[in-house]
């Protein structure tokens, strides 16, 4: 398709029905900006391709692979799904605050798309809350069906809900924060390379599928320092082992949202 | 060489009272790319209603003043007023009041045509009907491709409906028919007059002499990072003054009678041999004047020819370079 298929039976058949552009300026309601900002950003992220391999085929296939096959030796009670499953939610809401939102960010803000919205009526606060809302969206859908596979393969989960609620969330908020931080500082093939590295890295080492019990005791308190250990680990004390609020975790995350979110409030550039 | 109209601080008029009803009103404006100076010192005033060509080669400070209206960068010196506000202070009340077309890129690579100026339509409060703008650029029949598999026509078309579909009252196109086929191209040239003709204001930036000279009240020739040159096409070409006319016929001609013949101020000459050149104020009489005398002399004038300054010729003239150099 190029650009000859403009037609002259396109043209004069605008000719015919003329419109009226007389200027009616003025901004829509916020609540309607809102929706329709975040809608869009949903389906921006669920329509691309690498963004669903990295945020559901990767923890989909971990779990099941790691629980169906004795790669690596799990430490806990119950089977060894109730291990994983913890951990392989804390991934996925690390692959999308995280990995996906500094990718999906980075290459915005090089394709003038952030440019040109700061041009719009949409408010910069109300873009960064759509895009929070299209990754809240996202994990929903990961947390959705993470369970179901993992509840298939025997996964008996404990724990109160409202905690398991409140790491996901602080743990958004770290990932978002950090995640941002990157995507408006570095170029967007920087942000590509260190996004996945750093997902690959903290995969490894920080205790989603590998115990952090099995790094030498010198790195461990480094590793449990890292948002994604402080996540998994707090999923695990809650779920597979049935524990009240995991206070440590969630001051771990609480640190990191805080400092990832100034850093980037202050840090991020819009082109 | 220049006339008043081309001076470089020619009257911004055009509306009744540009004082208080200009679209934009800019004074001295100043910006710095650290050791680089890409506006110095430039002056410009937009009438509301009107359609202003800004015009000037690449690097010339186009897209760095057009940026600045928008708000995207702050001034190092000099003011600008934009619908009467401060781009930068006032940006929330000024921004659902614009339309902006960057220069490429600021769409969604994974987004639909439509999806994408449906969603613009939906951050303005009164927008355009959004299929009957998107047929009338040509872009129904794409309206399911996503953005990264439009052709560059398509894109730009897309960006321009994304800027007029909020209904504003001033739009900033850059360079918006860069990369266009000559359908499109009208496309686009008929959309920015019909804006006009309902009271919009529009700024755009080009390359194209022949874009500014078709669509604008007002062109401002910019270069290094000021305006050189400011009037309407008319006013930049001097229809009347300092025009040529040409022939052929053969050497040798005694021109000493034709000067006689001719008004003040105008030349005769043969800068080569059996070609012959008439400049001055070139109107039907002169025509005439020049006719009479070749019959009187008895020769025939071949390959007469009446050319008129072109904003090339003008641009030339005043930066010594080619517009698209």
């Amino acid at each position: 398709m190029t650009a000859t298929d403009l037609s002259r039976a396109d043209l004069s058949r605008a000719d015919r029905a003329r419109a009226d552009h007389s200027p009616a300026p003025g901004a829509a309601p916020i609540g309607r900006m809102l929706r329709a900002q975040t809608a869009l950003e949903t389906s921006m992220l669920l329509r691309n391709g690498e963004q669903l391999l990295l945020t559901v085929v990767i923890p989909s296939v971990l779990l099941v692979l790691f629980s169906a096959v004795d790669i690596v030796s799990t430490t806990g009670p119950g089977a060894r799904v109730d291990f994983l499953a913890p951990g392989l939610l804390a991934l996925a809401v690390m692959s999308t605050a995280f990995t996906g939102q500094a990718i999906a960010t980075g290459f915005e803000r090089r394709y003038g798309v952030l440019k040109r919205l700061g041009a719009s009526p949409l408010p910069r606060w109300a873009l960064m809350t759509a895009k929070t809302g299209s990754v809240l969206v996202t994990e929903v859908l990961q947390v959705a069906l993470l369970s179901v596979i993992a509840l298939a393969l025997g996964w008996h989960p404990h724990g109160d809900p409202l905690a398991v609620l409140l790491l996901l969330l602080l743990g958004t908020a770290a990932f978002s924060g950090l995640g941002l931080l990157m995507a408006g500082t570095l170029r967007a093939e920087a942000t590509l390379a260190a996004a996945n590295l750093v997902f690959v890295l903290l995969l490894l080492a920080g205790g989603v599928v590998v115990p952090l019990a099995k790094f030498p005791s010198a790195v461990r308190p480094v590793l449990e320092a890292l948002p994604i250990s402080a996540l998994s680990d707090g999923l695990r004390t809650v779920l597979q082992n049935g524990a009240a609020m995991p206070w440590g975790d969630l001051g771990i995350l609480a640190v990191w949202a805080v400092l990832g979110l100034a850093a980037a409030a202050r840090f991020f550039r819009w082109e | 060489m220049q006339s008043e109209a081309v001076a470089a601080d020619a009257s911004p008029d055009a509306g009744a009272s540009p004082e208080a009803g200009a679209a934009v009103r800019i004074t001295g404006l100043v910006k710095r790319y650290g050791a680089k100076t890409a506006v110095n010192g430039l002056d410009l005033t937009v009438a509301r209603g009107s359609v202003t060509a800004v015009l000037g080669p690449n690097g010339a400070g186009k897209t760095t003043t057009v940026e600045i209206c928008e708000g995207y960068r702050r001034p190092d010196a000099g003011t600008v007023r934009v619908l009467g506000l401060d781009p930068v202070a006032d940006a929330a009340r000024l921004r659902p009041r614009i339309g902006v077309m960057l220069q490429s890129g600021g769409i969604y690579p994974g987004a639909r045509a439509l999806e994408m100026l449906r969603h613009t339509a939906k951050l303005h409060a009164h927008p355009l009907d959004v299929d009957a703008l998107a047929a009338r650029l040509g872009l129904d029949s794409c309206g399911r491709t996503s953005y990264r598999r439009l052709s560059g026509g398509q894109q730009q078309r897309l960006a321009l409906a994304m800027a007029v579909v909020g209904r504003p009252e001033l739009v900033f196109l850059d360079e918006p028919t860069a990369g266009l086929d000559p359908h499109a191209r009208h496309a686009t040239w008929d959309l920015v007059r019909d804006l006009r003709a309902d009271g919009v204001s529009v700024v755009l930036t080009t390359h194209h002499m022949d874009e500014a000279e078709e669509l604008a009240d007002r062109i401002a020739i910019v270069d290094g990072g000021r305006v050189i040159a400011e009037g309407s096409p008319e006013e930049l070409c001097r229809a009347e003054a300092a025009n040529t006319v040409r022939f052929r016929s053969r050497p040798g001609l005694d021109l000493a009678s034709l000067v006689k013949a001719l008004p003040e101020g105008s030349r005769a000459s043969e800068p080569t041999p059996g070609s012959y050149l008439v400049e001055g104020a070139v109107d039907p009489q002169l025509l005439a004047t020049v006719t009479t005398w070749c019959a009187q002399s008895g020769v025939m004038p071949e390959r007469l020819a009446v050319e008129r300054h072109t904003l090339e010729d003008v641009f030339l003239e005043l930066t010594g370079r080619d517009l698209r150099a």
